[in-house]
């Protein structure tokens, strides 16, 4: 019998536009006992369909136009909150995408969970300290007596999702909602969290609802799939059956994005290709400070430790590692916006830690990075032509006369249309901006240029298009990128040679195919084998 | 922790002791002296006062005798009234001045933040604008407006409560408490709503609301302690500003405080006045921001870890 059923679900925002449909006409339902996987792409209303369910989307902008939400028959929409209360917490929980943000920074863990406990439940604060100290033990923390006083701010990105778990179980619930829970972890933490997940969904018969954009995390582990894009069911059905004969084509289209292939083209870089990036002995020393009090405890951290690479004229170079591995220190240090303790960084014969103010300013032109989030990287102040044309000016590669000519030229080359040139970044989707921000660096013709997680903010969709645009750019205009990201498909789709690091050194590099098909260093391996597999 | 309090009390001791320097100069800079009158008094007897307090030696050496008498914790004496000193008067002024701070910052702290709360629970609702417009009246209505206004309508239209005076009937430190928190607690008000605003905004609230907790519980556990910060940096340099007097308010419902003295003490050119009062109203305010940095800290179990050492 099912446990939840949700029939034709409607929820709307009122916005400046006027009112806009997040959820149409959604139905699905929920067995006991079953892991349901509801995937899609940001907006496309998966989040808001559960959240609606519990009362956790604000009303107004929200409002539920229609439909029904029957947790044993009764249903979750019409009830009041009070009752609505009691289910919320202790019989539908949820678990979160950022396990940074979702725990209380001033309150410590284990009040936390015995809170959540506490207002369910009659138990004396004894009890409920033992039960959120056994509940952290099952999500497997270590000396759970001890941790369960600490902030979270004391515990790893994995751990916090554990305590966030631990949370979400202590009242011993029957629906766990999980809304991205992995998205904001590396690669070998998520394999971690994914197999504790099913470990005790197994052990508690416990009925799951999964959220996330990625198809590969949801065929590890649903049995049940739901296909949503702007607020409707595309497809729906058996796991099995939706990944391997999807009928829908926008679940066809989703499943191509990922990048599961090597680069389509061979590199053009051969043996007697010239050196362009020549980095010998690299290291970049932080000192951080710990302790409490009167101790001081100074520790030197090693971000990028002794590190010597080469990227020839027209290569990409894929740099990967797990957050915390310095991969990008290592690119900030190469182009001096972190200034490193010893080593060279040699760009066409010019060593640049070697270079003065002036010198380096010019210097600049060469090398141009991308980075993670255009939202925070591109001044919002800015119209697009001004963006583009600053560049430009300041480094006198145009005048005010024949700027127009060249931002043009830039908005073909990326695949924008002219007419946007006077919006400004807000009037952009993700996607798009990327792509200004991508022309942006493009605008000095540099020699080198350092992408930073170019694509990891993108839905899956918008990153296989920008992947293809670097490809292409990279192709006609013969750049050189140090490409650095967590994704290793990505990786393999875009990059000749892939560098990985693990805390701060560099522990192997070689040509993309032949480290994916036999990669030597034990990292490297654990690496590979964690990433969920679409085939 | 003690050296992090250490580290900042000895860094004040320059703020006070450029305070005091410019002080001095400005004073002396200023046009007419201590012994200027209507009517002039003779030469003589201005070369005699002048030769009693020691200022025909030249500027510098004022100024380090000055300072030599104040490690001693002598204010000096007064010039205006020659047989009391400015330690006298000050601490004679400070318990009055100090309680009616003490209330008005508890009606600042405690109207501000619970109407600062409660606006920021339904924003852009009527239950937002109406303490947000009040507030912002509070803002803008000075003591010496407002003041009036309260006696008027508490003291004399209704009658409920004394219009002048302190601790001479019943009740009547209750309007010049009013009058002095006012425009503070606007402030507070305004700045809780912010803190508020942005703290409820977080995810780790969305959890705390999934977990099945009712709204006040959410907003006494998990939002105020975040929500108060603004609060709380604000309330070093206020309380500062409280505790010191007010001359409007204590002049308005003539109170014996300190406040008469900020003004008096400039018109009379009573230079080891004007000092002591500036020296006491400074060392309030790097007391009390020393203060609000610390309970930030203390708040913040982050910086509790990590800045108090560096």
């Amino acid at each position: 019998m099912a446990i939840l059923e949700v029939k034709n679900l409607s929820v709307s925002f009122y916005t400046r536009d006027g009112e806009t449909q997040a959820v149409q006409d959604v139905s699905f339902s929920l067995e006991a006992g079953e892991i349901l996987g509801i995937v899609g792409e940001s907006g496309s209303g998966k989040s808001v369909t559960c959240y609606s369910m519990l009362g956790l989307v604000p009303m107004p902008p929200g409002k539920i136009v229609n439909g029904q939400a029957l947790y044993h028959g009764q249903d979750l929409l019409t009830m009041d909150e009070k009752s609505l209360r009691d289910i919320r917490g202790k019989k539908i929980s949820m678990i979160f995408q950022d396990p940074m943000t979702s725990l209380n920074p001033y309150m410590r863990i284990g009040k936390q969970i015995m809170e959540a406990v506490q207002i369910h439940e009659k138990v004396s604060k004894k009890e409920a300290r033992e039960r959120a100290i056994s509940a952290l033990r099952e999500v497997g923390i270590v000396d759970a007596e001890k941790r369960v006083d600490a902030y979270p701010h004391e515990f790893s990105g994995g751990m916090r999702q554990r305590v966030m778990i631990a949370m979400a179980l202590a009242t011993e619930p029957e629906i766990l909602i999980a809304d991205e829970p992995t998205t904001a972890l590396d690669v070998t933490i998520q394999k971690q969290i994914l197999d504790l997940l099913k470990s005790i969904q197994a052990k508690r018969d416990l009925t799951i609802i999964f959220i996330t954009h990625d198809l590969a995390v949801i065929k590890s582990l649903a049995n049940h799939v739901v296909v949503m894009q702007k607020g409707k069911i595309m497809e729906e059905g058996e796991a099995q059956q939706v990944f391997n004969q999807p009928q829908h084509d926008y679940t066809k289209k989703l499943l191509a994005a990922i990048p599961t292939t090597a680069k389509s083209f061979p590199s053009k870089v051969t043996e007697s290709t010239p050196v362009l990036l020549d980095v010998h002995n690299l290291h970049t020393t932080f000192t951080k400070y710990s302790g409490i009090f009167f101790k001081k405890i100074e520790q030197e951290v090693k971000a990028v430790n002794d590190i010597s690479l080469s990227i020839k004229q027209g290569e990409i170079l894929g740099l990967v590692g797990e957050s915390g591995s310095g991969k990008s220190t290592f690119g900030r240090s190469i182009i001096r916006l972190i200034e490193s303790q010893s080593g060279d960084v040699l760009l066409n014969g010019v060593d640049l830690t070697k270079l003065n103010a002036v010198e380096l300013k010019t210097a600049r032109r060469d090398f141009q990075m991308i980075f993670q989030d255009p939202y925070a990287s591109l001044n919002p102040r800015m119209t697009v032509f001004d963006t583009l044309a600053e560049p430009l000016l300041t480094h006198k590669l145009a005048t005010r006369q024949d700027v127009g000519h060249q931002v043009n030229q830039l908005m073909d080359d990326v695949g924008l249309e002219r007419k946007h040139l006077r919006k400004y970044p807000h009037e952009f989707s993700g996607g798009q901006r990327q792509r200004i921000a991508i022309a942006r660096a493009l605008a000095l013709k540099p020699k080198l240029i350092i992408a930073d997680e170019p694509v990891s903010a993108l839905d899956v969709t918008i990153q296989a298009q920008v992947l293809k645009l670097l490809l292409e750019l990279t192709d006609k205009h013969n750049l050189t990128m140090l490409f650095i990201s967590h994704d290793l498909s990505v990786v393999r789709f875009l990059c000749d040679r892939v560098a990985v690091m693990q805390h701060g050194v560099l522990v192997e590099l070689d040509e993309t195919e032949t480290l994916f098909n036999n990669p030597q260093h034990s990292y490297t391996q654990k690496l590979l084998s964690a990433i969920p597999a679409l085939n | 922790m003690l050296k992090f309090l250490l580290k900042r009390i000895l860094a004040a001791i320059p703020v006070l002791l450029l305070v005091i320097l410019i002080t001095f100069l400005l004073i002396r800079i200023a046009p007419g002296g201590p012994f200027d009158r209507e009517r002039q008094a003779s030469p003589e007897v201005i070369e005699n006062l002048n030769k009693r307090y020691n200022l025909d030696d030249p500027v510098y050496v004022q100024f380090f005798n000055y300072l030599g008498n104040l490690v001693q914790g002598d204010f000096g004496p007064s010039f205006k009234y020659p047989n009391r000193s400015v330690t006298e008067i000050i601490s004679n002024g400070i318990p009055i001045t100090a309680e009616l701070g003490l209330y008005a910052l508890m009606v600042a702290i405690g109207i501000g933040v619970v109407s600062g709360v409660i606006a920021a629970l339904r924003p852009n609702t009527a239950q937002d604008y109406i303490p947000m417009s009040m507030s912002m009246i509070g803002i803008c209505l000075p003591a010496f407006v407002l003041g009036p206004i309260l006696v008027l309508i508490f003291g004399i239209y209704l009658g409920w409560l004394p219009v002048s005076g302190w601790g001479y009937q019943a009740y009547d430190k209750v309007l010049p408490s009013l009058t002095l928190g006012a425009a503070y607690a606007a402030y507070m008000a305004r700045l809780t709503r912010g803190g508020m605003l942005e703290v409820l905004s977080q995810d780790y609230i969305r959890t705390a609301i999934a977990k099945g907790l009712p709204k006040w519980k959410v907003v006494l556990h998990h939002a105020l302690r975040g929500g108060l910060a603004p609060v709380i940096t604000f309330a070093g340099p206020a309380a500062a500003g409280l505790l010191s007097g007010s001359f409007v308010v204590e002049s308005i419902f003539q109170i014996p405080g300190m406040g008469q003295f900020y003004l008096q003490a400039a018109f009379n050119r009573d230079y080891t006045m004007i000092l002591g009062t500036t020296i006491f109203f400074a060392s309030l305010i790097v007391i009390f921001n020393l203060l609000a940095d610390v309970l930030l800290v203390w708040l913040n179990p982050r910086l509790r870890h990590s800045t108090l050492k560096n």
